[in-house]
């Protein structure tokens, strides 16, 4: 697999206590299992199956994802930001390998 | 010149017919849609058409016009459009190291949005000795004789981000590909093929690009196979496709031998078509089904 | 390399095919959705999914799900080979029982949304999503 890079994008402000629009892109062939090569033989899976979302601590989401996701996952989602902190996105690859972000995020 | 006259013989008598089959097999663009990037970026979807290149076309449409409302959202937003992905591995790409004189792109050519500004709009063209290249010619060429790297394959992962990079820095400039001078004898090679029937099915670009577009096959909504929105992010395969290999796709769809990337035939058709876009903006990296 | 007869049997067995394996395939959904809800009744209506009437292509469709009050929401493609698409589970950090991806379809069938309510009960809705299988893609 080639370097995984995640994609965060936050708004540009926001007051404390708002509810915010967060948006990830990782690349990931995200191998459904499904799929046969030129000689007939099963690729096997390998997708992101777990995707987190924290903000300073607390839990945002938590995403258990199954082969029906495309590929290169995009995820879109709400979080509130009570105070200025910290973002911990976290991707978990079936092959056992996680990919982190982390992004400030400021309130004003 | 007889070659032309068939054609517009053909399409007239195509439209004629498409006019009176009323129905679901007639799927029209939306002229209305606007292609603006982030808010911001408007980027021209149609543009005139001309008595040299394309005399057959009341106007010059991108595929983009084509797409449904959610494969056109898709475009819209640089943190979406899943074609940003290819960008950013493209600009890595540009500042890395490769090769035995230890040089990256940009040790050469600095900043790529100063550098390659204008570059995609131009391509295909001609060399300095006279032999029309298409980018993927000479992002190889610069790496083979001046970097001291292997050449990327056509359409392998690096070259398909690398194209992708340079096609950004021209995004929103107007396609412009010389056609005249020593560009002619490629152009006319590209027409010819754009004309000729290849296959079992005995499709010309032209019977499906020029006379159908807007009509759907199968399930497929037909555009006018314009380039200027390549390299392009295709649903179907959830990755990068590159011009050549597109043709190839195409030509293969015909049941026919297909010519192979990077090959003079392909060249020559790239040159053609994308002298059928001249005036649409370059699109950078696009969203296609 | 398709042959002119396998072309016009997978035409005409599109419909063929789609009969075939709908039995399994509702029993997969109905495993899917008993293993999340354990049997318990939904509630139909409180959630909203948003897709496209057409896919333009099955292979990456933008979906988004949203379900006020919900603390879980479970996607499940009653078409697919294996209907399981995601859970979705919101804590303490999230601004709105929302979520928006993009989803692997592989022929026109019903998407449906599962949500689990903060007192343990489950709304559900669900939407056709027609999937097109291609013309000329190369």
């Amino acid at each position: 697999m080639t370097d995984v890079r995640p994609r965060i994008r936050l708004p540009r402000n926001a007051a404390a206590g708002d509810s915010i629009t967060v948006k990830t892109l990782i690349n990931h062939d995200m191998e459904s299992g499904q799929r046969r090569n030129s000689a007939g033989e099963t690729i096997p899976r390998q997708i992101i199956n777990r995707f987190t979302c924290e903000f300073n601590g607390a839990m945002v989401i938590d995403a258990a994802l199954e082969p029906a996701i495309s590929a290169n996952p995009y995820m879109e989602f709400e979080a509130l930001v009570p105070a200025s902190g910290e973002f911990v996105f976290t991707w978990y690859d079936d092959n056992g390998e996680v990919y982190t972000a982390t992004e400030a995020f400021e309130v004003s | 010149m007889q070659h032309l006259k068939t054609a517009k013989a053909l399409a007239l008598a195509s439209a004629c017919a498409a006019a009176l089959w009323t129905g679901a097999a007639v799927a029209d663009p939306d002229l209305t849609a606007e292609l603006v990037i982030d808010g911001e970026l408007h980027l021209v979807t149609r543009a005139p058409s001309d008595d040299v290149v394309t005399p057959n076309l009341p106007e010059r449409y991108s595929g983009w016009l084509f797409r449904t409302a959610d494969t056109r959202a898709l475009q819209m937003d640089d943190f979406a459009n899943p074609a940003m992905l290819a960008v950013e591995q493209g600009a890595d790409l540009w500042s890395t190291a490769d090769g035995t004189a230890g040089q990256s792109c940009q040790d050469c050519h600095g900043d790529a949005e100063e550098s390659m500004a204008g570059v995609r709009a131009h391509m295909p063209h001609v060399n300095a000795n006279g032999v029309l290249w298409s980018m993927e010619d000479y992002v190889n060429n610069c790496r083979t004789e001046r970097m001291g790297a292997e050449a990327w394959r056509w359409s392998g992962e690096q070259m398909v981000a690398m194209t992708s990079y340079i096609a950004m820095q021209s995004r929103g400039m107007p396609v412009d590909v010389q056609i005249d001078g020593a560009a002619a004898p490629y152009w006319e090679q590209g027409r010819e093929m754009y004309y000729t029937r290849y296959g079992e099915l005995e499709l010309s670009c032209a019977n499906c690009h020029e006379e159908s577009y807007g009509r759907m096959i199968r399930a497929d909504h037909l555009s006018q196979g314009q380039i200027n929105g390549f390299p392009t992010y295709r649903l179907k395969n959830a990755g990068m496709v590159s011009i050549h290999n597109r043709f190839r796709g195409c030509i293969r769809d015909t049941r026919a031998e297909t010519f192979a990337e990077g090959s003079d035939e392909f060249r020559a058709l790239e040159l053609y078509v994308a002298s059928r876009g001249n005036g649409l903006s370059v699109e950078g990296v696009t969203v296609r089904p | 390399m398709l042959t002119r007869r396998d072309t016009l049997a997978i035409g005409l067995g599109a419909s063929a095919v789609a009969m075939l394996p709908m039995a399994a395939l509702a029993d997969a959904v109905e495993d899917a959705v008993a293993a999340y809800t354990g049997g318990a009744a939904m509630e139909d209506g409180g959630v909203t999914i948003t897709a496209p009437e057409i896919a333009e292509n099955g292979n990456t469709v933008p979906i988004s799900i949203e379900a006020a009050g919900a603390t879980e929401i479970v996607l499940i493609a009653t078409g697919n080979p294996t209907p399981n698409v995601g859970r979705f589970t919101f804590g303490p950090g999230s601004g709105a029982p929302m979520i928006a991806t993009r989803i692997r379809l592989g022929r026109t069938q019903d998407v449906m949304a599962i949500a689990k309510m903060a007192d343990g009960t489950f709304k559900t809705t669900r939407v056709e999503v027609k999937v097109t299988i291609g013309g000329c893609g190369g």
